[in-house]
Parts: C-alpha cells; sequence; structure tokens
C-alpha cells in the first residue's frame, strides 16, 4: 500500500450565509473554482496530472445539485478533469479527503483534489427536502429531532450547562480573533476574487470578537419552542428516559454560523510530491466513519475518534491537536469530557462557533486549519473529527512529515 | 339497496339505503350495489350526469366494522378495500359528471364518496357532520380519503381531519373547501341536477388529472412541506408515544401517496390500510370502543327476564360535588331531580354547580336558553326527606362515613316507595356492610360513578350479597336512561375499577421505594399511553388521599394489615415532608406558579437512586402487568366479567384502547411473555406478582380472554 500526502490545503474565508453576505454573489461552483485555481497556482500541476476532483457538499440541490464537483472545474477552466459530488452531510468535506486518501493509498491514483463546497445563502438547508427528515416513516420509528435539540440533549444528558456552553463560545470567538490576528490563516486563505480579479472577501464575516459570556446571555434558547411545542423533547425523553425535562441552551451565539465558504485540498502519493517537486506537508494515518445513536445525533465524534485512533495503534495522548466541528457547543464540550482531552488541545484557533461552518466545505477546512498549527507550533500530529447529522461521526488523523 | 331513477333530461340519481342495516354503511354487499349503479350509469348512453345521494337521515355513515373485524390477513385486505376504492376512481376519470348531493352526515367512506365526485353540494343542517374518523378505532380512509383530500385542500389543511378523525358541520367544511356549495335541504336535489345540467366540461376532469395541477399549499418535498411532514412525526410521537399506528399509517399514505400520481397513491393507501387492519393494535380498538362498547351500551347480559324499568323522578342525597354533579347529569336525561341535603343552602349550592355548567354551554352556544331553564327547572333543592316519596331511585352521595351513610339510609328508607330503588355512590365501602342497616337490602345497590360525574362516562353497578337481580336489571335501565355506561361489579373492598387501577400509582411508589429514578418511572409512565405519568397522578389525586385510604385499611385491618411496599413512600411524603398533593402545590411535583410542574429535585435526598437502574421497558412493564394481574385476580374471584374489566378499565381510568383494555393487554403482550415476567418480578414481591392460576390454566390450554 502506498501512503497518502497532504501535498497543500487552501480555503476561501467565510461569507455569512444570507443575502447581505459578501459571497452571496458568488455561486457555488465559481467559489470551490476559485479553490482549485488557488492549488493550481501553488503547485504547478497541470489540470490532466489531477485523477478526479472530489468536493463535498451537504445540500446538493438547486444550484448546488447534479455534481457540483464537475461543475466546479468547468468553472475552473479544468474541462476534462472528471468531478465527484459527495454527501455526508457536515463531515462531506472531510469525507472528500477521506475518498481521496483511501485512492491514493489503494494505488488507483497518484493526485487528487479532495474538499468541498457549501453556499448557504444561495441553497438553504433542506431545500432540497430528503426523505430522512420528511418521510414518517423514518422519522418517527428512528426517533429523529432537530438538530439544535439533540445539543440541548447533549448538553442536558452531560450536565453542560447555559454558563458552560456560553464560555466555550466566547472562548471559541477569542481564539478565531487571535488567530486572525496573528494571521494564522494566512497559508490557507484564498481571497474571493470577482471576474475583474477584485477582492470580494478576504478574511471570515462570521466572526464577532467582542463577543462575551454576558452579551451571549441575553439571546433566547433557539430550539426551546421546537423542542415543548412541536413535541420534539417528548420524541427526546423516549429515547432518554432518565430525565426529566430537556434544558434548552443552545442559541445562535454558540452554535455554528451559518455561511458560504469552499475549500481543496490536495492529495497525493509520494511519486506525485515528486514529479510536482512539492515536499509533502503531512501523511495521512487513518480515517474513518462511524454511526451512532440518531436521536442525540451528535456525539459520533467520540466513536469516530476511538477508531481511527485505535487502527493508528495511538492513544489520545498521541495527539497533539484537535480540530472538532464546532456545530453547537455541547458537542465540543462532550466530545473532550467524553475522550478526557484537555481544552488547550482543541480547537485552538476557534471553529465554527466564530467562523460559521459551510456544511460541505468545513472538513476540508479544519484539515487545513490544524495542519497549518501543527507546522506552526512544529509539532507532529493532528486529529479532524466532526458530529454529522443522522448519527455519524468522522475522523482523519494527520502526521507531519 | 342503491335506487336508481333516470329522468327525461339524462340525470341520474343514485340514492343510498341500505335497508337491512340500521344506517347507510359501505360492506360487500352495498359496495356491489354501488358499483353495479355506478357502471350502469357510466355506460349508459343516455345518461348525462349523476346525483349520488341518500334517503335515510344520514347520507353514508361510513364502513361497516363488521367487514374489517373479519379481515384477517394482508391479502384479505385488499380484496376487502379495493372494490370501493376503484368505483370511486372509476366513477371520477368516467368524463360524466358526479355530483354528490350531501342530504346528512357524510362520514368515512360516506365521505370519501363525496371527495370523488366532482361536485359535492350539502344541506345547510348544522347537525350534519363531515368527516374521516376512521383515525380514531385504529384506521384510515381507505377509499381515497387520504389522497383526495389533501390535493383539494392542501396538506396541512388536510391533516386535522385525517389524523385525528376531525369534523366538520356544513358550514366549516365548505370553509375549508370540503364541499363545494351549501344549499336549503329542500333545495338539495335541485340544485344537484342543475349543477349537472350546467357543468362545464372540464368539470369532469379532477384539479390532479390535469396535466398543469399545483398541489395546493405545496407537495411533499417543498419547504413549506418538509417543515410540515418533520412537525407532524414530533407532535404525532408526543401524543402517541408510538403505541397507535394508525396516525403514522396516514401520515406514510399522504407523505409518499402525494408525490406520485393518485393512482398510486390509491395503491399506497390500500397497502397502509392492510398494514392497520390486520394489526393487533387495530383490533383491540375496534373491538372494546365499538363491539363491547355497543355491547355495554345496550345492556347486554341484562338479567332478561326483568322488565325493563322507567324513570321519572331520581333523589340525590348530599349536594357536593358528585351528588350536584349526578343531578346536573340526571336532569339533563330529562328526570325530575330532588336534591336534598342538611341545609338549603348547601342543597341551592348543588343546584348552582349545575347551572354553571349550562351557563357555559349557554355561552358556548352548545345548547339554547330554553334548554338550560327547561334542566334547571328540573332540579329541586330541598332538606324534606318526605320529597322522596314519590321517586323511583335514592342514590346517596354523602361523606364516605358508615355512620352517615346509615342515618341517611335510614331517613330515606321511611319515605320512599316499596318498588324505589336505594343506590350508595360509596368508592370504598362495601355495599353488604352497608346495607345492613337497610330494611330492604333487595332494593340495596352501589353505584359508583367517578367524578367529576358529569364528564366520566362509567358507572359501576355494585351487586350487594342481598342485591336482587331486578334490582341490578332496574339500575343498567337507569344508567342507559342517563347515558353513562354501566358495568357489574360484586361486592368487595375498592370493587373493580379503583382495586386494579391503584397498581398503576402502588407500583410506580414502589419502584420510587426501591430507587428507581422518578423520571425514568415517569416517562414509562408516558410511554405506557395512560392519561397521566403516575407520579403526576398521584398528586392530582392528592398524596394525602392515598395516605388516608391506607391509614384507614390499617385500622380496618387490625393486625393482619400487611405492609404495602409504596407505605413508606406515603408515610415519608405526608407526615415527614408534607407534600400532599398538587392542591398544595407541592407533592412529587413543585407546581411554580407560571404554571407547568417540574419534579421536585429533593426526591433524590429522601429516596435516594439505586446504583443498577432497570431499563425503561422493565418499568413500563411493571407500571401496566400490575394492574392487568389485579383485573385478572378480579375475574377469577367472579368480581367481574371479562367484558366488563376491558370496558371499565377504558372509561374509568383511562386504560389504553390499543391494547384492548386491561385484559386485552394479557392477550395483545401474549400470556406466556407476561406470566414469565411476572414470575420472575415475583421473586421480590410475591404478593403483587403472584400469576393467579386462571391465567395459568389458560397459558396451559392456549385460551385467550378474547
Amino acid at each position: 500500500m502506498n501512503d497518502a500526502f497532504i501535498l497543500d490545503a487552501v480555503r476561501t474565508p467565510r461569507g455569512k450565509g444570507r443575502a447581505s453576505g459578501a459571497l452571496h454573489e458568488v455561486g457555488p461552483a465559481r467559489l470551490a473554482a476559485q479553490t482549485l485555481l488557488a492549488l493550481k497556482e501553488r503547485n504547478g500541476f497541470s489540470p490532466d496530472q489531477i485523477a478526479d476532483v472530489i468536493l463535498g457538499c451537504g445540500e446538493p440541490s438547486l444550484e448546488q445539485a447534479s455534481d457540483i464537483a464537475k461543475a466546479a472545474t468547468f468553472a475552473a477552466g479544468f474541462a476534462e478533469v472528471p468531478g465527484a459530488q459527495l454527501n455526508r452531510f457536515c463531515g462531506s468535506g472531510l469525507e472528500a479527503c477521506n475518498f481521496a486518501s483511501a485512492m491514493i493509498i489503494a494505488g488507483q491514483a497518484e493526485l487528487m483534489i479532495a474538499g468541498g463546497v457549501e453556499s448557504m445563502s444561495r441553497v438553504p438547508m433542506f431545500a432540497g427536502g430528503g426523505a430522512w427528515v420528511t418521510d414518517p416513516q423514518i422519522t418517527i420509528p428512528n426517533r429523529i429531532v432537530p438538530q439544535g435539540v439533540s445539543a440541548d440533549l447533549i448538553a442536558t444528558l452531560y450536565g453542560f450547562t447555559r454558563s458552560d456552553v456560553d464560555t466555550y463560545a466566547a472562548q471559541s470567538q477569542h481564539r478565531a480573533a487571535t488567530a486572525w490576528q496573528e494571521g494564522r490563516f494566512s497559508r490557507s486563505i484564498v481571497p474571493v476574487c470577482d471576474v475583474n480579479g477584485l477582492t470580494i472577501l478576504d478574511r471570515d464575516e462570521h466572526v464577532r470578537a467582542d463577543t462575551t459570556v454576558a452579551s451571549l446571555g441575553s439571546l433566547e434558547p433557539s430550539f426551546q419552542a421546537l423542542g415543548r411545542q412541536m413535541g420534539f423533547d417528548g420524541m427526546a425523553l423516549q429515547r432518554y428516559p432518565e430525565l426529566d425535562t430537556i434544558e434548552h441552551v443552545h442559541h445562535a451565539g454558540n452554535s455554528s454560523g451559518i455561511v458560504d465558504g469552499a475549500s481543496a485540498v490536495l492529495i497525493g502519493s509520494s511519486t506525485a510530491a515528486d514529479r510536482l517537486g512539492v515536499k509533502p506537508r503531512a501523511r495521512v494515518r487513518t480515517f474513518g466513519t462511524v454511526g451512532s445513536e440518531p436521536t442525540i445525533m451528535l456525539t459520533g465524534p467520540i466513536p469516530a475518534t476511538e477508531a481511527v485512533l485505535k487502527r493508528a495503534g495511538m492513544s489520545v495522548r498521541d495527539i497533539d491537536l484537535f480540530e472538532c466541528n464546532e456545530a453547537f457547543a455541547a458537542v465540543v464540550l462532550r466530545f473532550i469530557q467524553a475522550l478526557n482531552i484537555p481544552l488547550d488541545k482543541v480547537n485552538v484557533n476557534g471553529g465554527a462557533i466564530a467562523m460559521g461552518h459551510p456544511l460541505g466545505a468545513t472538513g476540508a477546512m479544519l484539515l487545513g486549519t490544524v495542519l497549518d498549527e501543527l507546522e506552526r507550533r512544529d509539532l507532529s500530529t493532528g486529529l479532524v473529527t466532526l458530529c454529522i447529522g443522522g448519527g455519524m461521526g468522522i475522523a482523519m488523523i494527520i502526521e507531519r512529515v | 339497496m342503491i335506487e336508481y331513477q333516470l329522468d327525461t333530461d339524462g340525470v341520474a340519481t343514485l340514492t343510498w339505503n341500505v335497508s337491512d342495516r340500521p344506517m347507510n354503511v359501505l360492506n360487500q354487499a352495498s359496495i356491489a350495489a354501488f358499483t353495479e349503479a355506478v357502471e350502469r350509469a357510466i355506460n349508459d348512453q343516455n345518461v348525462k350526469g349523476v346525483i349520488v345521494t341518500s334517503s335515510r337521515p344520514e347520507f353514508v355513515a361510513g364502513g361497516d366494522l363488521d367487514l374489517i373485524r373479519d379481515i384477517r390477513d394482508v391479502q384479505q385486505s385488499m380484496e376487502c378495500s379495493g372494490p370501493i376504492s376503484r368505483i370511486l376512481r372509476r366513477l371520477e376519470t368516467s368524463k360524466k359528471p358526479f355530483v354528490a348531493a350531501i342530504n346528512g352526515s357524510a362520514l368515512g367512506g360516506g365521505l370519501e364518496i363525496c371527495l370523488a365526485c366532482h361536485h359535492r353540494i350539502v344541506a345547510d343542517d348544522p347537525n350534519i357532520q363531515l368527516g374521516l374518523p376512521e383515525v380514531t378505532i385504529g384506521l384510515l380512509p381507505a377509499a381515497g380519503g387520504t389522497q383526495r383530500l389533501p390535493r383539494m385542500i392542501g396538506i396541512k389543511k388536510a391533516l386535522p381531519y385525517l389524523l385525528e378523525g376531525r369534523k366538520a358541520d356544513p358550514a366549516k367544511a365548505l370553509e375549508a373547501g370540503i364541499v363545494d356549495a351549501m344549499v336549503p335541504s329542500t333545495e338539495l336535489l335541485s340544485r344537484a341536477r342543475a349543477w349537472l345540467l350546467s357543468a362545464p366540461a372540464e368539470a369532469v376532469t379532477k384539479p390532479w388529472d390535469r396535466k398543469d395541477f399545483r398541489f395546493p399549499g405545496g407537495a411533499p418535498q417543498s419547504p413549506g412541506s418538509i417543515q410540515i411532514f418533520f412537525g407532524a412525526s414530533g407532535s404525532l410521537l408526543t401524543k402517541t408515544q408510538g403505541n397507535y399506528p394508525a396516525p403514522e399509517a396516514i401520515l406514510a399514505c399522504v407523505y409518499d401517496g402525494c408525490q406520485v400520481d393518485i393512482d398510486t397513491g390509491l395503491k399506497i393507501e390500500q397497502r397502509q390500510f392492510a398494514r392497520l387492519a390486520t394489526s393487533p393494535s387495530t383490533k383491540n380498538m375496534i373491538r372494546i370502543l365499538f363491539y363491547d362498547m355497543n355491547d355495554a351500551n345496550r345492556l347486554a347480559g341484562r338479567p332478561k327476564e326483568v322488565p325493563k324499568r322507567s324513570f321519572k323522578k331520581i333523589a340525590i342525597l348530599g349536594a357536593g360535588m358528585m351528588g350536584a354533579g349526578l343531578a346536573h347529569v340526571a336532569s339533563m336525561a330529562g328526570l325530575e331531580v330532588v336534591l336534598l341535603d342538611v341545609s338549603k343552602d348547601a342543597a341551592e349550592k348543588g343546584k348552582a354547580y349545575g347551572a354553571k355548567i349550562l351557563e357555559g354551554q349557554v355561552a358556548r352556544g352548545r345548547i339554547s336558553e330554553s334548554v338550560r331553564d327547561t334542566a334547571l327547572g328540573r332540579v329541586v333543592p330541598t332538606t324534606n326527606y318526605a320529597d322522596l316519596s314519590d321517586c323511583d331511585l335514592v342514590i346517596e352521595a354523602v361523606f364516605e362515613d358508615r355512620a352517615i351513610k346509615a342515618e341517611v339510609t335510614r331517613k330515606a328508607e321511611a319515605e320512599i316507595r316499596d318498588d324505589a330503588i336505594f343506590a350508595s355512590n360509596t368508592s370504598t365501602l362495601p355495599i353488604g356492610g352497608l346495607a345492613t342497616v337497610s330494611k330492604r337490602p333487595a332494593r340495596f345497590v352501589g353505584m359508583h360513578f367517578f367524578s367529576p360525574a358529569e364528564k366520566m362516562p362509567l358507572v359501576e353497578i355494585i351487586r350487594g350479597a342481598g342485591t336482587s337481580d331486578e334490582t341490578i336489571a332496574e339500575a343498567l335501565d337507569f344508567a342507559k336512561r342517563i347515558r353513562k355506561t354501566p358495568i357489574v361489579v360484586n361486592d368487595c373492598p375498592s370493587f373493580y375499577a379503583n382495586r386494579a387501577f391503584a397498581m398503576y400509582p402502588y407500583e410506580a411508589m414502589t419502584m420510587l421505594a426501591e430507587g428507581v429514578n422518578p423520571n425514568l418511572i415517569e416517562n414509562a409512565g408516558r410511554m405506557t399511553a395512560m392519561p397521566m405519568p403516575p407520579l403526576a397522578l398521584i398528586d392530582e389525586v392528592s398524596v394525602e388521599l392515598l395516605y388516608k385510604a391506607m391509614k384507614q385499611a390499617r385500622a380496618d385491618q387490625g393486625n393482619s394489615y400487611q405492609t404495602q411496599p409504596q407505605d413508606t413512600i406515603l408515610i415519608t411524603m405526608v407526615e415527614q415532608l408534607k407534600r400532599l398533593g398538587r392542591k398544595t402545590g407541592r407533592g412529587f411535583y413543585d407546581y411554580p406558579s407560571d404554571g407547568g410542574r417540574k419534579l421536585w429535585t429533593g426526591l433524590a435526598d429522601h429516596f435516594p437512586l439505586a446504583t443498577r437502574q432497570p431499563n425503561v421497558e422493565e418499568v413500563r412493564e411493571r407500571l401496566m402487568y400490575s394492574q392487568s394481574l389485579e383485573a385478572a385476580r378480579c375475574v377469577a374471584e367472579g368480581i367481574v366479567s371479562v367484558r366488563d374489566a376491558d370496558i371499565g378499565s377504558l372509561l374509568g381510568w383511562g386504560f389504553p384502547s390499543f391494547l384492548g383494555g386491561v385484559l386485552g393487554q394479557i392477550d395483545t403482550v401474549g400470556l406466556p411473555r407476561m406470566i414469565a415476567a411476572c414470575d420472575r418480578l415475583a421473586e421480590q414481591m410475591p404478593e403483587r406478582y403472584a400469576v393467579p392460576q386462571i391465567l395459568r390454566d389458560m397459558a396451559a390450554s392456549g385460551r385467550t380472554f378474547h
């Protein structure tokens, strides 16, 4: 078996996912194309060297439907490069990297681009429907509740108070602000430009550096009405009957932001790296996806992490830095609680609460973020993990070379 | 069965008259006759249009449950439900206009006939009901109701009719778009004819059979509908706790069927119907809600040799909440009522209780002022026992105190006629004991009504040792007269309903004493589909009341009293913690002033959690099986019949209908499984979980209750 190496990783800044967001004017195919072109420019490959472009997309409907990856190759001028769109909801971007790595490891490809794209302002979540959230023959027997209710369930079950989740959220904002201030994202960020080359956005738009626990305290819980009036709390309690009620602690300020963005990672074999004359930045150690209990839905990072650590013959202590996607504050708090990970090793430059979570793009963004930081601190191993709708978790371990 | 008339204008009238049944219903014979008539009209070139109507007070009341009761497997169900679905689709696509002239209530299959027609005209009689109530007996509208209604009025507006069985009067139905016109009854047929003779050509093509059909309010995958379906799952499941498959199947029909053409949708509907028609829960619901209820209400089993007794005037002794409620119920049934209490004030207060109820009904437009005044006029408050002299029946509803009851019995018996019945509405004191002071024990009977009497439909007719068959029969006649459902119970402490039902709260407190997490107990209670979780229920009836009952039992039984596992909880709650229940704002729950309730956080300090917790299924089994065991004991002891045990559980304490009542549950779970679970539990609690021999015998011979 071959080794898969990460040769480079880029991402766009994240624009607010609404009409007033800076990236609303850029369609998802062209947004993704900018990351493909950046990889080409930085690494000097010619498109015909790329075996495939796999892009994750969490809402592959409307403009993102019908293979957004192939659309992106057209938009990038890679007209004869294949493209495949992949959907594993919030895990899509990392899953694209997993699949690409698997191709390299299996010897079936030498050089791949993996990443993701999500224009949440143009293609809202669930714009295309979908059986797992609409078909009563699926939602009812499986006790599928809105993700926010699941996040509140995690907080209730594992004892995270409103103050706990708000404290974590404020810290995410402060860490992200510091990271931007110190230029820690500069290696990965590709400014988004217009047709004439003028910059549209070069910074994450969603960060609010002035956030405090007190300022978050005034926000109303977002999922209380859904839970209490529409019956989803009752549904969740059928699965967790040891609880009295569900405490609704999550709100817009401690949940991931809705944003637009794209990411791309260049993954190749050592031969491909040699051919390009590029020094591999990291080796892909292990990766994988697991299923977990669907009502609580968002605890998948724990078994996913355990699985990839076991496959690598490693323990939590062997990992220098973790990126656990901040879908909701309680997801990360439960992750570090369950695996006994010190907070100063996790999401050290902030996360999706501060910068936003462009569903299909996030996984590959986190891979670049952890790699940049490992290099900055001159550390060796990083682990990226995300919770996924429907009760799944995904993870990848990388190691600098 | 279906009269067929063709006039000179080419208008055929198909008139429903299923003369061999009490009402127009859809069964094999009537469906066949209707099919033949529809085919005849379609095939006769002289027919320009068709009116479908009825010559009975109702249009068509729905499907004949005998037909559904006899469905044994899914293939049979498809054969049973297919013909009506197909003929309705046939008339809908026949290119001849069909108009429903809805002269009376059209329910279930009756309304589905109307929905298939090209135009619906209803008579403007507010007593007419239109609806699809199939869900209430565990079924779904299988003649196109789940497909046509959403396509007509949109998914959001259709769901309450389909999922809750909501009914509409003609005005509401018109507003909702279920019918097209409402006209005076006298003009119904002429207006129907007029529509047929002037119907535009496109009227014979339903919107959903046109290329440009746009689903009203959006098809299932539209953003609005996605929200509706996702939301419906939460509210539905919180309500049914997953125990009732019919609303889930209906939602599935709407979701699946409305994404495809209607012919495919109708196939989906047939398949979901077959799933329900063959499911144990639906069989249970039809049996208990329809057949058993009908038997109980028509007094099947009443001694036939006793002539039916009519009642003109009764007396209620004691004008408290129960007495006042009964007086109200009896006066509404047209009886004259003497309401007697120790003071004129107290008696007047009792009458005012009924007046308040009537006032509310007038305010909501349910009854007229004259109905109110007549009903009130029939209640005469008094303190004078001489007023009892011409009563057919006296019911005492005084304090549960043997001395007081003895006194009113003696005073009343001194005045009443020889053939008058004396009934005690005691809920706890055995009738045999109370009857010892009676001069005429054969005419002394227990009538245990439930509180509030104006709402609770059940009455336990308690047969004392000396009560005559004649008295029992006449007491049943009285129950029917005031529209209560009676069950006959032989005398024993707590009688039947309270005795078996008590296991639910008792077992909850027993588990609390064992250290089971109270959240688990309450959530398991919710999951059983009982009306309330058990600890909340105890708060509601009052912890103190159960405590006093326990003290009374101790006092009555002296040294022979066997301490019950729940006693320690009652003693701690009342004596030590002074948490007496809902009324005092403190019980197992706290009741904050802003409403709602939350389990008292201090429970864990006094009833510490055990380190090993049972799974929720085990808690649920204990809450439910303990009731069934006690009911089976009552049957074994000859206290109550099987049918009455189930009806009593349904009406007396809200035992879930999907289980078919408290004994139905034993059949549903299966005796071997239930006995095994109880034997396991009996290792810890030998008395509570002792399996009565009757169940072991039944298991050995493979018998069931139903």
